[in-house]
């Protein structure tokens, strides 16, 4: 089945298999920017996408559900480069590890900044507690996001 | 004091080491790059699947794979009836290795439910596990045993092959055991004024749970070379094992690691590895493997569960006479890592007080029916350290003195030594050393303050239900393997006056990369960015044990250091003959050869060009390596301030301080990663992490949903504190930060109920239900 979507702001048109994920479907066409697959169970937070712009499990969402939706992958938010300001204030703040989780953790930052422009500390803890990362402690991830807020406001 | 001045001198005069450095990996893991083990496509390739155990223990009298061989696109399987049956161990380690040679690729017989019964590859994962479905099984059930002192009693017997070897009393399934008596010890107790005798700790199983699991990809290049490309900490061994088992030409075998998402010790394993490799070369297309998250669980590796008896004996005063530590490991159905995660949760812990008279240290590692321990983070001394850090405080409490001063009396200092380096090694005895750095009385100074102990302390402040208590532990750890690790480097250089750096060591996300091109660009005069760094690739990087045992910083590190000095040496001969000028006058700065006499210079863009064409053509090239006779012991004090609500019996960490003397620091913001990861694992382990299984063995939460892991809407605030030291051996004097911080929380944590409301939670995770039992057998009034 062809279905239809726009994919980091362009038109695709995927063949889908039944009861296809859209995590399976990303990864069929060579899309490893979306990661983790292992759990299927969107408990690890590792394969976020954005759809329209809200974060969402890629491994909990069947095709069928993106069909005329926007997603939008890390590769949407800013390339090595052209990198975003969150991408570059993760790397400055030292919220890398293995990195694994990373791209998951960025999507859902950009949903909630899309949804909320000054979030508290609080909701980028909640923003983040969709997501697991064994490595960090996420303390400096939280560090990054203050200071990415910070930036954007700067406009820097 | 004129040292540490000296010391602080050497620190300043640092470019690269001590700077915050763009990570070498950074941008491209926040970009999203296919930089993993399964980020690339290979046409036709197989999947991979093992058929798991359902029984605990069992042999299997039949395997009927006829039907799933009549599913189209089923290709291959695997058991003991078409496998080599060699003797090896899973365990990643130095060789020969300390772990016995007791697990088979297949075996006729299951130790736990997860083992091995045999393997699948085909044309997708879907045909795979329709095919799994069919294969019929006949298991003559045995009895088992998932108790470890019911266990030695030898019933019940795990492992009785012939073939195996390594394993101190197969009738008794004892793996390892120790028996290290120091002094008189029963004497020493009697002899002592305090005493706390005969407290019993359990640590539970925990898994590492990187966030990628296990995965490999397996498939032959041009030249009929196997690759496998694999998720692993040890490449090096991963290949030396594989050639054995599969026996299979070690030259045509090359390990590739990418970047891998976690690891934790896990992945100093070989779980996958041979079977895909197997399977590739039976039926010479790609395999891949990647192990669910519940197959991580269950079929991979854990922390080992422990029992651990303590008895301490102390002078009027507060000096420590004795100690006595007693450990039983659950290592499950292999005795992986066994022998040395015995003994270094008494070799890591018993130095910390090594002014006692007498010290004993008696462990077993014993084989049952549950799933296989292995290493991780920490290596048995975060268990030593729960048991011996939580009696200390009892102690404390017994002599009613403050904790903080019963440390401070007896706590190892620079300078000194303990008899247990030299007793107690890997699996083995081990090497005697000196401190020759710590500043851990000053660790505990500071993090006292820090967390405003005095204010706390005793209090028991009400809050409604909660009730303020605060909490410390001590520690240590060490920097690699003594005269085990080893580690090589090479660095050369281009014609565009950059530096190409090969090494075998692994980064696992911990920036290793960036820290070991840090040294190199501090040694030979060269800025961070001119340096490009290959590592872990077993065709064309030098050696290295491996990431584990906290060696990277200290042994690589070593390594790199010492073959950025020879290359230093060989640009600077080079320059000399272009300059005709004596070597001694010269030195690398800002990207040239600089005359210190005269201020002529000349870039090394035109000594790598001109040694590449037109003069004395060369590589400018050099490789050395590092072993160390030495594992200089990084010192943390942790401090924690938690409320406990008396009603649910939630323990609730308000605020965590850990402050480390790992010797020089090399990237601050990645070693503060270590740490504050350390702490927050840690913390999971103190307080929720723990998987259950029923009477028959069954792993009843193996899944994100059911394993309690801490989310960023649980952690405290945490402050992490480092006092710089200079340690002599190490690289620009750094030890290692990996592993030290993850031992600290579950005992200051245990410490700090005990001052809030006096109960000893002997038994981890102190989950709410446990406190709350604590609570109501122990009386207190709500």
């Amino acid at each position: 089945m062809i279905i239809n979507f726009i994919l980091n702001g362009e038109e695709v048109n995927y063949d889908a298999y039944p009861g296809e994920t859209l995590f399976e479907l990303l990864r069929r066409y060579h899309h490893y920017e979306v990661k983790g697959n292992n759990c299927k169970t969107g408990e690890c937070g590792a394969c976020t996408v954005l759809i329209d712009d809200k974060p969402i499990p890629s491994c909990t969402l069947l095709v069928g559900k993106v069909i005329g939706k926007r997603v939008t992958t890390i590769k949407g938010i800013g390339d090595i480069d052209n990198p975003d300001l969150i991408q570059k204030s993760f790397v400055e703040e030292g919220a890398i590890q293995c990195g694994y989780c990373i791209p998951g953790i960025i999507i859902s930052v950009e949903g909630l900044l899309r949804k909320n422009p000054n979030p508290t500390k609080d909701d980028i803890k909640e923003a983040l507690s969709s997501h697991i990362c064994r490595c960090t402690g996420y303390v400096q991830q939280i560090e990054a996001v203050e200071k990415a807020i910070q930036k954007i406001k700067e406009g820097k | 004091m004129s040292k540490v001045i000296k010391e602080e001198k050497i620190i300043k005069e640092f470019n690269t080491v001590g700077k915050n450095v763009e990570k070498y990996d950074g941008l491209p893991l926040a970009t999203g790059q296919p930089l993993f083990t399964d980020d690339i496509f290979l046409p036709n390739m197989l999947y991979a699947k093992i058929m798991t155990s359902p029984y605990p223990h069992a042999e299997i009298v039949e395997i009927d794979e006829s039907e799933a061989l009549k599913i189209p696109g089923v290709r291959i399987i695997l058991s003991y009836k078409n496998t080599p049956r060699i003797a090896h161990t899973t365990a990643g380690q130095g060789y020969p290795e300390p772990s016995p040679y007791d697990h088979f690729m297949f075996d006729k017989k299951v130790r736990f439910i997860g083992d091995r019964v045999c393997a699948v590859g085909g044309d997708s994962i879907e045909i795979v596990e329709e095919a799994i479905s069919k294969i019929k099984v006949t298991y003559k059930e045995l009895p088992f045993v998932l108790d470890p002192e019911e266990a030695i009693k030898g019933d019940v017997i795990i492992h009785s092959e012939d073939d195996i070897s390594g394993v101190y009393d197969k009738n008794r399934n004892i793996i390892s055991h120790v028996e290290i008596p120091i002094g008189d010890v029963e004497n020493e107790l009697k002899e002592s004024f305090y005493k706390i005798e005969e407290e019993i700790y359990f640590t539970q199983p925990v898994q590492h749970t990187p966030i990628e699991t296990h995965i490999a990809i397996t498939y032959f290049d041009e030249y009929g070379n196997l690759i496998v490309r694999s998720s692993t900490q040890v490449p090096f061994h991963i290949r030396r094992i594989l050639s054995k088992i599969l026996e299979f030409p070690m030259k045509k075998i090359r390990v590739i690691k990418p970047r891998i998402g976690g690891g934790f010790g896990v992945k100093q394993e070989l779980l996958i590895e041979d079977i895909c490799s197997l399977m590739t070369i039976r039926t010479k297309r790609p395999v891949r493997m990647e192990l669910t998250r519940k197959e991580e669980f269950i079929s991979s590796r854990l922390r080992h569960p422990s029992k651990i008896w303590i008895r301490i004996g102390a002078d009027k005063d507060g000096k420590l006479n004795v100690i006595d530590l007693k450990v039983l490991l659950n290592n499950g159905g292999y005795g992986t890592h066994g022998p040395t995660v015995l003994f270094n949760s008494g070799s890591k812990t018993l130095p910390l007080y090594n002014k006692v008279k007498a010290v004993r240290f008696i462990g077993d590692a014993v084989y049952t029916n549950l799933p296989v321990s292995g290493a991780f983070r920490g290596y048995g001394a975060t268990n030593g350290y729960f048991a011996l850090e939580s009696a200390m405080d009892d102690l404390a409490n017994l002599m009613g003195i403050d904790p903080i001063e019963l440390r401070k009396i007896n706590h190892i200092s620079e300078g000194e030594t303990s008899p247990i380096f030299e007793k107690l090694g890997e699996g083995k005895e081990g090497i005697t050393q000196y401190i020759e750095s710590s500043a851990l009385s000053k660790c505990i100074e500071i993090g006292k303050n820090e967390i405003e102990w005095e204010k706390w302390r005793g209090k028991r402040v009400r809050n409604g239900n909660l009730v303020r208590g605060v909490g410390m532990a001590i520690m240590m750890q060490g920097s690699g393997i003594p005269l085990v690790d080893m580690a090589g480097a090479r660095a050369k250089l281009n014609d565009d006056g950059t530096l190409h750096l090969f090494i075998g060591a692994t980064d696992i996300g911990t920036g290793s990369d960036t820290i070991l091109a840090q040294i190199l660009s501090e040694e030979v005069g060269i800025p961070y960015e001119d340096i490009k760094v290959y590592s872990s690739d077993t065709d064309f990087t030098p050696f290295d044990t491996g990431a584990y045992a906290s060696s990277t910083t200290y042994i690589s590190g070593g390594a790199v250091k010492r073959a950025g000095n020879e290359i230093k040496r060989k640009i600077i001969s080079y320059a000399s003959k272009l300059m005709n000028e004596n070597p001694e006058n010269l030195i690398i700065k800002e990207r040239s050869v600089v005359n210190i006499i005269t201020g002529e210079k000349i870039s090394l863009k035109e000594i790598g060009e001109r040694s590449f064409y037109d003069f004395e053509q060369e590589q400018i090239e050099a490789s050395a390596s590092f072993v160390s006779p030495k594992s200089p012991p990084p010192f943390a004090a942790h401090f924690v301030l938690i409320d406990l609500d008396l009603e649910t019996g939630k323990i609730i960490p308000i605020k965590y301080v850990a402050v480390n003397d790992i010797g020089v620091i090399i990237h601050p913001n990645l070693t503060k990663g270590q740490a504050i990861g350390s702490i927050v694992q840690g913390l999971g382990f103190a307080l929720t992490e723990e998987l259950i299984y029923s009477k028959k063995g069954v792993m009843l939460n193996p899944s994100f949903l059911d394993y309690k892991l801490l989310t960023s809407v649980d952690i405290p605030e945490i402050n992490v504190k480092f006092i710089e030291t200079y340690d002599p051996t190490g690289p620009f004097g750094a030890k290692s930060v990996a592993e030290i911080n993850i031992n600290g929380p579950a005992p200051a944590i245990r410490n700090a109920v005990l001052d809030a409301v006096g109960i000893k939670l002997n038994s981890l995770p102190m989950t709410p239900e446990k406190v709350f039992k604590a609570i109501l057998n122990s009386g207190i009034k709500i």
